[in-house]
Order: C-alpha cells, then structure tokens, then sequence
C-alpha cells in the first residue's frame, strides 16, 4: 500500500512538470486510436519529428527570451531571411546571377553568426538604449520581412540542390552495413538508443548516490525504480519507432544536441542560474553582482543564432527558400514556450518542457492532418490546447511548493 | 457599554501545510480605535483579509458579526457595500491618475452614462478637507509623498461611506510627522463616529491611540487590553507578543575592539540624471573593523542613495568623489566589484530589489556567490543545499525545507534569508538598509544578535537605519544625514535622539 501512496504523493508534487508529458502522452493516444496506430507508424513519429525540428529549435531560444521578461516577435523572419541567404550564398551564379557557390560548411557557419550579429542587435536596442523588446522585435520582423522580399524579389523560390544541406532535415543518420540481425531495423539507432537507456539509468544511480553520501532526502526505492523503468520504457519505445523506419533523422540528433546543451546550461551552470535571477527579479539580480545587460545580450545573441539554425533547417525541409519563408514560426515558438510551462511573468520556464511544448502542437497538427480535419478547425482545437495549458498552469502556480 | 460593531468568533483558516489562524475570536466596539498587534506571522493580516472577504465565505469557518448580523463576504466588494474599507500596507492608488479620479474609482458619480467630473472634484474637494489634506485634486498621485498618498487613500474609503475602517501598517513608510498627522486624524475620525482597525509594529503608537489592543500569536488570540483600565504598557504588548518578556531589546556586545579603516569614502557627489539633481553632496566618512556605525535620517534623506553610490552604482548616477577599501583607491562599475572588493549590501526593500521571491530559500542564499560552488562554470547542486542548511540553521530561518519558496516566508525570515545571502560572499563590509523594517520584535532581537556576532568576528557593519531607538542601541557611531548631505557626526555616548533629530531635520 506504501507504493501507491508514494505513488501519489510524487505525482500530486510534481503535477506541474509531469503534467506535460502526460498531455503528450494522451495526445498521442487519442490520435493512435482515431487514426487506427497510423499516427504512431514509424513513418509518421520520424515525420512529425522532422517537422517539429525547426519549431522546436526557435522555441528553446524563446523559452530564454520570455524567462527574461522579453519577447522576440523577429525570429520567424530572421529565419526566413537567413534560410535565403545561405540558399543564395551556396546557389550556383549560372543559375542564380547573386548566388556565390560557397561550401556548406561555410554557408552555415556565415549564416549562424550573421543571426548572432542580428540577436545583439536587438540586445543592443533593448539593453542599451531601453526600447521595448515588443517595439524592437516589431521593427526587426517589418525589417526582415523586407529584407526577405528584397534578396528573393529578383529569383522567386530558390531551389536548394546542395545534398548535403537537404540532409539536415530530411535524410537520417547511415546504417552500420553488414549485418543480417533483425532486417528492416535500423541497427545503429538500436544501440544509440540501449546507449542512451544505459547513460540515463546509470548517471540516475549516481545523482541517487551522491545525493545519499550527502545525506539528503531521496525518492523512495520504489518511487525511484519505477520512475526509472518508466523513463526507459519511453526511450526503448521511440528508438523502436524510429528505428522500424529509416533511424534517426539528423533533426532529431541537432534538436536533441540543442537541448541537451540549453537544458544542461539552464540547470547546472552559473549562467543558467543568473538568467533565472535576471528573470525572477532584474533588480536583485544587478544588485546581486548579475550584470543584467550582458545576461541580454547573451539570450538574445542565442535567440539570434537558433533562428538561424531554424532558416537552416527550414529551408533544408523544403528544400528551397521561399519569399515567405518563416512567416509566423514566432508565434508557434511563443506558443510552444507556454505550452511548455513557460511563465510570461518571467523567471519561470524550462527547455525541456519547451520541447515537449513543441512536440505537443507537432502532433496536433500531424494527427489532425492524418484525420482530414479542415485547417480551420485545427487552429481551433490548438486555441484551445493553448488556453487549458495556461489555466492548468495559473491553477497549480500557486500550489505546492 | 457600547455594543460591537464587529464579532469574529472562532475563525479558523488553514493554507497547505499551516494553519494560519486557529479559533481566532476578535470583538471592536462601536467608535473605538482598536490596534491589531503581534509578530509576523501571528496572522493579523490573515484575520484582516477574512474580514474583507479576500478569503471568501466557505475558506474559513466560523462566524463573522458586523453591525450585528451575521455576514458572508464573497469579495471586497460586498465588505465594501456593508460599510468596511481596507488599506493595505502596499497602497492601491493608480499613480498615472488624479487625486480625484483615484478617491471616485470603482465608485464614479455618473449622470446618465457620463462621469460627471465636475461633480467628481466637488466632492474630492470635500472628501480632502475631511482628511485635513491641502492638495489640488487635479494633482497626479505620482507627485504626492507617501503620507499625502496615504492620506488620500483614507479620502477615497471616507467617499464610500465606511463605518468600519481597517489600516495595515500604515505608518510603516511615513516619516514622523506623516505619522504624527495620520495618527491625529485617526483620532479625529473617531469623534465622528469611524471605528478604526490599525495593524501595527510601532508599540508607541498603538499606545498612544489604541483604546484597546488584541494581541495574536502563533495564529491565536492571546488576550484583548484596554486603555481605559490601563493595560496598555510596552512591556505587557511584547510579553504577550512574544510570550515571553524581553528585558533588553539591544542585545549587549561582549567586546568593542576596533581595528583599521576598511571602508572610506572622501567628497563622493552623486548626481541623477533621471530626476535632473544631486542627489549627494560631499559626503565623506568611514567605518572601522568590528565597528557598527549607524546612518540616520529621514526617509528621503539620500541614505538608500548613497549606500547604492558605493555599491557598485547600479541606478547609473554620475558620482564623482573617492572611495577607499583597506587604505587602496577603488572604482567601482558594477554592484559585481563592490561584492568582489568584500562589500555586501542588504537592501531596504526586500522583495523589490533584494530577493528572487519565486524561487526557493537555498537559491537565493546561493546566488550572490554561485561561483564559490561551481566549478567550470557548473554548479554543483549538492554543494548548494549544504550551504542553504548551513545559513538556516545559524541564522535559524523558520522554513520547512531551503526548498520552500521565500515568497511562501514571514518578512523576518525573508530578511534573514536575505542576510544570509549576502553573508555567503563572505564580506567585510556589510551594509544594512534598514534591516528590522517591517519584522516583528522577535525576529529583531535575533538580528541584532547576528550583527554583533559579526562584528565580534571583525566585520565592519554600515546600518542605515529610521528608527532612532535602533540607531542609539546598536551602533557605535553615528552619521546623520539630510538633503544628501552627512549634516553631523558624532560619538553613540554623545548622541541622543534629540540631538540626532535637530541634524536631521536641518
């Protein structure tokens, strides 16, 4: 009987953060049924994925943005601005009269700093000279816009050729060639997966460890197996899904790298910690030796950078860049911010829950297109979700801790 | 013996984890001025939003009387249509606006459709005179002192008819002749028939108006005196208050031992930009290890200015003078080289600018200091909690966990969550902005101990303090300042609290 009451007890504490996944969790559900397991086919999950990818990128970026009392309205057409610039920049000049058949590598890494420079510039407005992030972001999304026009007026969509660069957001990581064991699975996405079960059970068992040796208050033995087991039951089935496909796609190895990086940065390191102080309360913050404008600069200069990564790997899954490349990813990035439990008062909000956030309106948007569901309808019931995350989450502020 | 307006009996009122108020029982007699008092926490503030209906009818249990009938408030409005205005500590004026506009809001006087304005500032006009307040009603809110704001928040429950008006803390921001003013009108009011609830720290003014006092701890009524039978006494409010009897509220020093200047500043002006003046003249002083020196003043006087001018100048004021640390020339650009240099700073505003209230004990005792346990730039979380129990436990914060939110805390404790803060960087200067501001009797005591442990072990301590008792008891020596200027100097066995007000004032 003490198993369902610990049971209990680590839910009702941790409804706020588990509260997500079980959304998630219940969504997918319900499309598996409605769609008869369509929605879950390998090809759909690898799909859905690689669609999120760019969303979910902009949005781990925001989720910085808004912990520090900002908001970022430029970043979809920043995006699409610097998807074209690179589309241009690696473009042959025989087809393209501006293009300048550069090496992707170059490309890329032009492009995301180009989106660093564009993030400071919005840092500097805002830090410096005091502008309303609101109105600063307002100018930036009218200037890229145009600036967007401007570069494809002459071209129209430019198509990508360059293989490499398509790979981002379409192709998936090689096989490991030569064996026959279990045909039709993609084997080294079967062992990067026992991998990451491995790394997550045994840095648990430290983290479980050290906190013992300090002779701190641990989860019940129970309550800590089961938490374990849960969460490699979840890997073991995504790798499976994945793996009965093509494996994994490159998008899910940049979008997890990026918020690996941010969740590791935001949690563990002193960094992470003055961005929450700055966004928690900037006065004490500066006058807790935290220099406000520089943790700024910072978040937007990173905000800059993702919305580059975002153009990349949005022009690379249309394979193309258009002149409206990016229009209105700012709002699905805010979106899957607060969805993700990001607070708009600021100082709250976490990377991860963003990219469930993401992952939540992805599979809105695939399950619905799966069942036919009129375009229409489907802004409503996103409406919808939107709204019932924020009241759950203004309804369970102010309770527990 | 004049009936009760008002009958609170057996109230009860829990949040998740405490209960706030246990079997509160509390009875105002008609026209009488009754003060509220007890140490933070004891749950005045509680038992005043239950009464107006902040907590709704049906949160709590038991019975509330007012003007004799059994009332069940579902929000302020219907405490406001029975006859009772409440002003809280954090006033509730809309600064952008009028007088005028401010006293008649939420209960504009309309003809048809239209606010009739005309109409609006008459009545203003009327409702100011009342309170004995000579400002022009068109006057924006924003441009007034705290005390005239105060002031023309009782205006705005007067205009509503009240019959029962409840003040928290009113008196907590105003300076002495504010107080004196507010305190005088409360009388006035009285003799026209307004029964008033006051919640009060300052034992003097509760003895000087109350003519009763209900005295509440731990969630509890311990006991109602009145003045008419001479039960009101200093001694016999903190006895009750704090359960037990404090002989000295200024905990004595072992030792005075004072060794060199560590802190020096020579000539510092300050101008603000913002508001287009100096803020500080001239001003030069030091403090010495294992010295207390005291900063008086009104408030408004340029103490909270100039202990940001050498912080680090965070408000980006033009400051032109020299500051000395252990004998070398500094310059500071940031809050982050004073805290480097050993200077710490507790603010005066403690959830404004001091602490982080939607995050928890052990990251804001943390977060001056992150780099003391991180390494690399990671911080090491198990580290974090250790020095969050080290600070609880000497500082004896009264939290369950250093996981709990501090805005969940009693201001006493959010102060000692805030010392401990800025003890974890380890200073040698530590500068107090008025560190027993709005905390109860107990929790002082435990502050003024921690202080003189400090500057036992060799701290040299800067308190900037309003209350002059404060100022004689604990400090060493004593600057005064006014209008920006440091207007006297002096020994704490010369100073009195006369001599002290006469440079003050000047």
């Amino acid at each position: 009987m003490t198993f369902f009451k610990n049971l209990q007890k680590l839910l009702g504490q941790n409804i706020r953060e588990y509260g997500m996944y079980i959304a998630l969790f219940i969504i997918m559900a319900i499309f598996a049924i409605t769609t008869d397991g369509i929605f879950i086919s390998s090809r759909n999950i690898s799909n859905l994925i690689n669609q999120t990818g760019y969303v979910a990128v902009l949005a781990v970026g925001m989720t910085l943005v808004i912990v520090i009392r900002h908001i970022d309205l430029s970043v979809g057409y920043l995006s699409g601005f610097l998807g074209a610039l690179a589309a241009i920049a690696m473009a042959d000049p025989k087809v393209i009269s501006s293009g300048m058949n550069l090496p992707v590598g170059v490309v890329i890494l032009m492009v995301l700093a180009l989106g660093i420079i564009a993030g400071l510039l919005i840092a500097f407005l805002v830090a410096d000279l005091g502008i309303p992030a609101f109105v600063a972001t307002l100018a930036g999304w009218l200037g890229y816009r145009g600036a967007l026009q401007l570069i494809t007026a002459g071209t129209g969509t430019i198509i990508i050729n360059n293989e490499i660069f398509n790979a981002f957001s379409n192709d998936f990581i090689p096989d490991i060639p030569g064996i026959d064991f279990l045909p039709g699975v993609h084997k080294l996405t079967l062992i990067l997966g026992v991998l990451a079960i491995a790394l997550l059970i045994s840095s648990q068992i430290k983290d479980h460890k050290t906190k013992i040796s300090y002779g701190f208050e641990v989860l019940p033995m129970d309550m800590f197996v089961l938490k374990l087991a849960f969460m490699s039951v979840l890997l073991a089935g995504i790798t499976w899904i994945l793996a009965g496909y093509n494996g994994l796609s490159w998008t899910v190895i940049i979008v997890l790298s990026v918020v690996g990086i941010y969740d590791f940065i935001t949690t563990h390191t002193v960094l992470g910690r003055h961005i929450y102080a700055v966004g928690g309360n900037p006065e004490a913050a500066e006058l807790s030796g935290i220099s406000v404008k520089k943790i700024t600069y910072i978040v937007f200069g990173s905000m800059g950078m993702l919305s580059a990564l975002s153009g990349i790997l949005y022009a690379s899954r249309f394979k193309s860049a258009t002149t409206t490349a990016g229009a209105g990813l700012e709002f699905d990035a805010i979106t899957a911010a607060f969805i993700g439990g990001v607070s708009p008062a600021g100082g709250i909000g976490k990377v991860v829950g963003t990219l469930i956030g993401a992952l939540v309106m992805g599979s809105l948007s695939s399950g619905m297109n799966l069942m036919n569901i009129d375009i229409s309808i489907q802004y409503i019931v996103k409406a919808a979700v939107l709204a019932i995350a924020v009241i759950f989450d203004v309804a369970t502020r102010n309770k527990g801790k | 013996m004049k009936t009760p307006i008002l009958e609170m009996k057996n109230i009860t009122k829990g949040f998740p984890g405490v209960k706030a108020l246990s079997n509160v029982t509390f009875q105002v007699t008609e026209g009488e001025i009754h003060c509220l008092v007890g140490e933070n926490g004891a749950g005045k503030s509680t038992l005043m939003k239950v009464l107006s209906g902040v907590y709704p009818h049906g949160s709590y249990s038991g019975d509330i009387l007012f003007g004799g009938k059994v009332q069940q408030f579902h929000g302020i409005s219907d405490s406001e249509k029975a006859g009772i205005a409440i002003i809280y500590q954090e006033l509730a004026l809309i600064p952008e606006m009028t007088v005028y506009e401010n006293i008649f809001l939420g209960n504009e006087i309309k003809k048809g459709a239209r606010i009739n304005w005309n109409e609006t500032i008459k009545r203003a006009k009327g409702m100011l005179a009342k309170v004995k307040l000579d400002v022009n009603p068109e006057e924006k809110i924003k441009d007034l002192g705290v005390g005239k704001q105060q002031l023309v928040e009782i205006a705005k429950a007067l205009s509503k008819d009240v019959k029962l008006l409840i003040l928290d803390e009113p008196t907590a921001a105003l300076n002495e002749n504010d107080c004196d003013n507010l305190l005088n009108l409360l009388g006035e009011l009285k003799e026209h028939g307004v029964t008033s609830i006051m919640i009060s720290h300052k034992l003097k003014e509760v003895i000087r108006i109350a003519d009763s006092v209900t005295v509440l701890r731990d969630g509890q009524t311990i006991c109602t005196l009145s003045a008419q039978k001479g039960e009101i006494t200093e001694n016999a409010l903190i006895k009750h208050m704090v359960g037990r009897e404090i002989d000295n509220i200024y905990p004595k020093r072992k030792s005075k031992k004072f060794g060199e200047i560590t802190l020096e500043a020579k000539g510092i002006s300050a101008y603000n930009p913002t508001v287009g003046r100096h803020i500080l003249k001239d001003v030069s002083f030091n403090v010495r290890k294992g010295e207390i020196v005291g900063f008086a003043g009104l408030m408004g006087s340029g103490r909270t200015e100039l202990a940001h001018s050498i912080f680090g100048n965070p408000d980006g004021y033009q400051i032109s003078g020299e500051m000395y640390v252990r004998g070398n020339k500094t310059n500071f650009s940031h809050p982050q080289d004073a805290i480097k240099a050993g200077i710490a700073y507790v603010t005066e505003d403690r959830k404004g600018n001091g602490l982080i209230l939607i995050q928890d004990v052990k990251q804001n005792i943390s977060l001056a200091n992150l780099r003391e346990i991180a390494r690399r730039g990671v911080v090491n979380d198990n580290d974090e909690v250790k020095v969050g129990n080290e600070y609880k436990g000497s500082l004896n914060i009264k939290t369950p966990t250093i996981e709990q939110r501090v805005s969940n805390l009693s201001g006493g404790n959010q102060q000692k969550v805030s010392l401990g803060k800025w003890l974890f960087v380890k200073p040698e200067v530590l500068i107090l902005d008025e560190p027993t501001r709005g905390i109860d009797v107990g929790a002082k005591y435990e502050i003024y101990t921690i202080m003189n442990r400090l500057v036992e072990q060799g701290m040299s301590i800067i308190m900037i303090s309003s209350e002059l008792p404060e100022i004689l008891g604990m400090s060493d020596r004593v600057y005064i300042v006014s209008g920006g200027k440091i207007t006297g100097e002096m020994p704490i066995e010369e100073a009195t609290q006369e001599k002290i007000m006469q440079k003050a004032v000047n």
